[in-house]
């Protein structure tokens, strides 16, 4: 009888101890939470960067990505206004973050262009952010300058997401790269990755990189000579042992052991000769022919917008993936807005 | 007087400041940052002496002058581990050689012109990310800092 109590009370104050044990646990993946996001960020909430964010963080990212798809439209921002603000037009990032808050059941604020705000009276930024901020839970924002975002972060009060500041950052671009990747290919370890066209300023690319150096991927970087893969990320390579090859033709025998192909556009403007840009522009256009031969669960990507580096007639081949690729956009910017509100 | 040693400079110094291993090629930078064309106390500049520590140095001495935690920091920058000599009556008060901090707060300009720095009434911060090297990178854009063309605030 006695022991029965006894044991009785050691299950009740073990039950009670596990309970205040997941309680701390939770506060504590709470506060690494809000770490992960930025450090010197005001909220705790805000997405700058993928920089700080470890396997797990991207893991359970995606994850939540994927319970969106499976149920887009919910009413989690019932009743919370979120402003988009786009300081430097960008169409496709902002319909997809502002379908991702109608569908959450959220309204949407904001411009999609600086030439319609104040911007352009010479307000600073800061000033348009702590007016905006008075008005909104969340600022999803776009700017033309390097950094823009992560100073948003530091001064206002409600958190920031970063829809891309000029070269520097795109969080939500590479989170729906690597969910079109996870969910094309079953998984994100040991895959082979082409990575075509301009290597040199492209965003998305360098992003996918510092990402990926969790998952053990194999690079293939082609690229004409004028836009190769710049030294510092080959060496971000060699230091975190992402093992890539570099090639200067977009040839048969590459793309046959490749997972996934992603394109990006080689644009006239970044040559500094433009006969050079001549002579390759041609030479780095995916044509439907040339996906003979390559392996079934091959998929190609693409950020979009195209312009001619993927000829039209692979767009019916299934192994084209761009404009599902997009979609993905919808269900990572989804989680992402709910984690930034901490709705989830 | 051809073999006199900087040591020996130092000494004639009653008060003021001696800044010694300064790399040759940024003596005249540490003359521009400290406005030394500007005063008139004596001051003796010295550049590709031979050094143990280095290949070739620089020595400046700067008599009734004496360097504020601002110009030490803004020296750190251009030229990471020079010495700083305070003397005092002929003697060496105070020795240091002046490091990298961990972090650099409103001294330079980011060199990167779609910086939101360059754009906004802000303290620019760059990260020390090798402090041997002096290899500085902008908080804001992440572009590292070109060592050749520094710009002080
Ligand atoms: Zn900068």
């Amino acid at each position: 009888m006695r022991k029965g109590f006894t044991l009785f009370f050691f299950l009740f104050f073990t039950d009670k101890v596990i309970h205040n044990l997941l309680n701390l646990l939770h506060i504590i993946r709470n506060f690494e939470d809000s770490k992960h996001y930025s450090v010197m960020d005001k909220t705790g909430r805000s997405l700058i960067s993928l920089e700080g964010l470890d396997r797990n963080d991207i893991i359970r990212l995606l994850d939540q990505a994927a319970q969106f798809e499976a149920r887009p439209d919910r009413k989690t921002l019932d009743g919370k206004i979120v402003a988009t603000l786009f300081f430097e037009p960008s169409t496709r990032t902002r319909l997809s973050f502002e379908t991702a808050v109608n569908r959450l059941g959220g309204r949407v604020i904001g411009f999609s262009d600086a030439a319609t705000t104040s911007s352009t009276k010479g307000e600073t930024l800061k000033d348009t952010i702590m007016m905006v901020s008075n008005y909104a839970d969340l600022i999803i924002m776009r700017h033309y300058l390097e950094g823009a975002a992560k100073y948003a972060s530091e001064i206002s009060p409600v958190p920031i997401i970063n829809a891309g500041d000029g070269a520097n950052q795109h969080p939500s671009q590479t989170m729906l790269d690597l969910y079109s990747m996870r969910k094309t290919q079953g998984r994100l370890d040991d895959l082979n990755i082409c990575l075509v066209g301009d290597l040199k300023y492209g965003r998305t690319v360098h992003s996918m990189l510092t990402a990926m150096r969790f998952f053990n991927p194999t690079f293939h970087f082609i690229s004409p000579d004028e836009l190769r893969m710049p030294e510092e990320y080959k060496e971000y390579c060699r230091k975190n042992g992402i093992r890539f090859e570099e090639h200067s033709v977009l040839d048969h025998d590459t793309i046959a052991q490749a997972d996934i192909l992603y394109m990006t556009r080689v644009q006239k403007e970044r040559f500094t000769d433009l006969m050079e840009y001549e002579r390759v522009k041609d030479a780095f256009i995916l044509k439907n022919s040339m996906l003979e031969g390559t392996k079934d669960n091959l998929r190609i990507m693409h950020p979009l917008p195209r312009v001619n580096e993927i000829s039209q007639d692979v767009d019916s081949n299934p192994k084209a993936y761009f404009f599902q690729q997009a979609k993905n956009g919808l269900y990572v910017r989804e989680a992402l807005i709910c984690n930034a509100l901490n709705l989830l | 007087m051809e073999n006199q040693k900087p040591a020996l400079m130092v000494a004639a110094l009653e008060n003021g400041t001696v800044i010694d291993h300064i790399p040759s090629d940024k003596v005249f930078d540490v003359v521009s940052l400290l406005g030394l064309s500007h005063i008139d106390t004596p001051i003796t500049i010295g550049a590709n002496l031979t050094s143990h520590k280095m290949q070739s140095k620089g020595i400046i001495k700067i008599s009734d002058r004496f360097l504020t935690e601002d110009e030490c920091r803004k020296l750190s920058v251009i030229a990471p581990n020079i010495v700083m000599n305070t003397i005092r009556d002929y003697k060496v008060a105070d020795k240091k050689t002046i490091q990298l901090p961990d972090e650099i707060r409103g001294t330079i300009r980011c060199q990167n012109p779609k910086c939101i720095t360059n754009h906004e009434p802000m303290e620019t911060v760059f990260d020390v990310i090798d402090k041997k090297n002096g290899v500085l990178r902008c908080r804001y854009c992440n572009k590292d800092v070109n060592k050749s063309d520094i710009k002080i605030i």
